[in-house]
């Protein structure tokens, strides 16, 4: 559903990736490690489409389409979702007006009728409940004023409520303690399905205990220099990213 | 930020013109012209004398030029002070009003006519100089509630508009209430009675359609012991090339207990994207708290006018009296606004709230400016004001002037203030959750706006988020 051929992209005129090469089909989790810097981020920006990056060569397809033609807003109403790292805060908006807005810009797109707060509010328990929590987010305003953990299972909470078909999680564990890190791990096992891929980005093999990868890749210096199973994020884990890098392995993926 | 800068004017959804037939006063003012609008109302001589004093006054006096706003001379001799729609001032009832009027105001969505009238809500329609249509007369009057036209009130009410017109603005406040006072045209008068909370909301709505005119109203709302009011002012004007001046008087009376809550949702056409044309925006309006532990709320949404100049205040005389402030105050394109509030405690135990919200996009300056004073006898005085400021893009300005006066220890002061700009990350937030540029602008000014919306009347807090969408339309790219 996702390929992704020779990608380069810069920004305020550094490249950051330099050719990278992933092809990601539906119902598989792919996690994307790497040391600070190698570009992970930057991957997972340019596929959401956010404006400070300029890719300067390569191809993303999406479901056949060219992705790098698409409009954030379009590409996110196509079912591409980015939980962000930082997620920003909006004051004075509640997060069920938020997700409402949300869904019903997905539904227009979609043609099928909009929901109203009614409505809204009996989908919002669905989903609630599939992922086992309650709606104590939902009456308080996006972001504003929530801890760092807080905000990352906020994100979750708008994955399941969305329902994209490629889900692209920035590094959602960072800042988490264990107990939150397995909170939303489980939620997003709950989220996996045969007609959805994850692409997983994370600095730390710990959130693949949780979330268990089909397929791990490394990027470094902006290139995908290895991918493997899922064990190859636990060797990444006992011997760090210093043996992986292009200078030291030799070899490009 | 350049695609946050990029701007594409939405036009003006009130500019278009009604044709009708209109008596308009040639420009020029003296004191002859006065006594023409004068013996044009019909008024008693008391009402003459008093703005001829106005006007003899105001030659004395000299335009203020200490706001944060830049405009060319206004040449006060080319302005028409009187412009009617013929056919006035002898309509019995409203099927005689022009159909073309009340066609103007229903497309306003200010619906008059008998059978689409806006239900729980008075209307008096002001077009131009003159009162075409007030509703719910009779309707109100059982309850002993006066709402008319100001002219018709200082020919059927004159004991109580010599009792307290100008009371509160005196003719020779400022430069521009003492214009007000010599040339004032029409406006609303309400009087609510002892004990009466009014059953309906009041509602006037202001349009200035000639050309080449200024619109000078004048409105006195006296809510007396024990008695409430929802006051709500609405108005629009054609898209013009020239500059028209509105400066209108507002005077709010509250005797013991009595509550008036007094909301603007103000759209005076605000010039092009180069600034070209555009209302001139000078309002005087202030409230006395009179009474013991009455209370006077304004709350204003500001999107139109080229300029705008205005400090709607309360005089907090009455021990245990209340004054509110709530403003959101837009400034797209080349608009200005000064604008804020004054509250003078007077009284012991005096309470006052400010919250206002100032926007700014394009190449706009948006100026809070606001006097908390309390005076000596002020014991055990409250004053809370918040002034939050959001900007959009880089080419526009947002500016704070607090004055604070304290002249008693025992007073407790709390002042906030904040600065953000809605940044691409916002905005990208918001595009990554299937949310187009337009709707996440709307939606982020809608939530800083909130505590403001909050505040007024349920019906027209919906209308004041479409306006808000609208004046900003075009503000992202």
């Amino acid at each position: 559903m996702l390929v992704i051929e020779n990608l380069h992209v810069s920004v305020e005129g550094n490249e950051i990736l330099r050719g990278v090469n992933l092809t990601v089909r539906l119902g598989e989790v792919h996690a994307i490690m790497g040391p600070n810097g190698s570009g992970k981020s930057t991957l997972a920006q340019v596929l959401a489409g956010h404006p400070a990056y300029t890719v300067t060569a390569g191809s993303v397809r999406y479901e056949g389409k060219d992705l790098l033609d698409m409009d954030p807003e379009e590409r996110a109403r196509e079912g591409v979702f980015l939980a962000f790292q930082y997620p920003v805060a909006i004051r004075g908006i509640t997060n069920s007006y938020f997700l409402r807005s949300a869904v019903n810009a997905i539904r227009k797109h979609q043609g099928q009728p909009e929901l109203d707060p009614l409505d809204f509010l009996q989908v919002l328990e669905d989903k609630l409940a599939a992922i086992g929590w309650d709606d104590s987010f939902m009456n308080r305003a996006v972001n504003e004023g929530f801890s760092g953990g807080e905000k990352k299972r906020n994100e979750i909470l708008q994955l399941a409520v969305l329902e994209p078909r490629l889900a692209i999680l920035d590094e959602t564990d960072s800042g988490l303690d264990i107990d939150a890190l397995k909170t939303v791990a489980e939620a997003v096992n709950r989220l996996r399905a045969p007609h959805r891929a994850f692409v997983v980005v994370t600095h730390y093999q710990r959130l693949l205990n949780y979330i268990v990868p089909d397929q791990v890749h490394v990027l470094a210096e902006g290139r995908i220099v290895k991918s493997g199973g899922k064990e190859l994020a636990l060797a990444l884990e006992e011997k760090g990213y210093d043996w992986l890098k292009p200078a030291a392995a030799g070899t490009t993926a | 930020m350049t695609s946050i800068e990029t701007q594409v004017l939405q036009p003006y959804k009130y500019g278009f013109t009604t044709d009708i037939d209109a008596d308009v006063v040639a420009p020029g003012l003296s004191e002859d012209v006065i006594r023409l609008i004068s013996k044009k109302k019909g008024e008693p001589e008391w009402m003459l004398e008093w703005r001829l004093k106005a006007y003899r006054h105001w030659l004395t006096m000299r335009e203020p030029t200490w706001a944060n706003v830049k405009y060319g001379p206004i040449d006060y001799q080319a302005i028409s002070y009187y412009a009617a729609p013929k056919q006035l001032p002898k309509v019995e009832s409203l099927d005689q009003v022009d159909p073309k009027l009340l066609e103007t105001f229903e497309k306003l969505g200010i619906p008059i006519a008998e059978q689409k009238r806006l239900a729980g809500v008075a209307v008096d329609a002001v077009f131009d100089s003159v009162s075409v249509a007030t509703t719910f007369r009779a309707e109100l009057a059982k309850y002993g509630v006066i709402f008319c036209p100001m002219s018709e009130a200082i020919r059927e009410h004159p004991d109580l508009v010599k009792q307290y017109l100008g009371t509160v603005v005196p003719t020779n406040d400022n430069f521009f209430a003492a214009l007000n006072s010599a040339v004032f045209t029409d406006g609303s008068f309400a009087f609510i009675p002892k004990g009466v909370r009014c059953p309906l909301e009041l509602s006037t709505y202001f349009r200035i359609n000639a050309s080449s005119t200024g619109q000078f109203e004048r409105t006195l709302i006296v809510a007396e012991e024990g008695s409430h009011v929802s006051y709500l002012e609405g108005c629009s004007a054609p898209t013009r090339d020239e500059n028209q001046l509105h400066a209108a008087v507002v005077e709010l009376v509250a005797l013991d207990n009595a509550q008036i809550k007094y909301s603007t949702i103000q759209n005076w056409y605000p010039g092009d994207e180069n600034g070209k044309g555009g209302i001139y925006n000078f309002v005087t309006k202030r409230g006395a708290c009179r009474g013991k532990n009455s209370k006077i709320s304004w709350t204003q949404v500001e999107t139109g006018s080229a300029i705008t100049w205005k400090y709607p205040g309360c005089l907090l005389q009455g021990d245990g009296s209340i004054g509110e402030f709530y403003s959101v105050a837009v400034t797209n394109h080349r608009q200005q606004a000064d604008t804020g509030t004054k509250m003078i405690h007077i009284g012991k135990n005096t309470k006052s709230t400010i919250v206002s919200k100032g926007i700014s996009a394009g190449h706009g300056q948006n100026t809070y400016r606001g006097l908390v004073k309390i005076m000596k006898g002020a014991e055990g005085a409250r004053n809370y004001s918040q002034c939050d400021s959001m900007l959009i893009g880089s080419e526009c300005g947002a500016h704070t002037f607090p004055y604070i006066d304290v002249r008693n220890s025992t007073a407790i002061m709390e002042h906030e203030a904040s600065t953000s700009k809605i940044g691409e990350d916002q905005i990208f937030y918001c595009k990554q959750r299937g949310l187009s540029a337009e709707d996440a602008v709307s939606m982020i000014v809608n939530g800083f706006c909130k505590e403001v919306f909050k505040e007024l009347p349920m019906e027209f807090a919906v209308e004041a988020q479409n306006l808000l969408g609208i004046s900003l339309e075009g503000s992202v790219g």
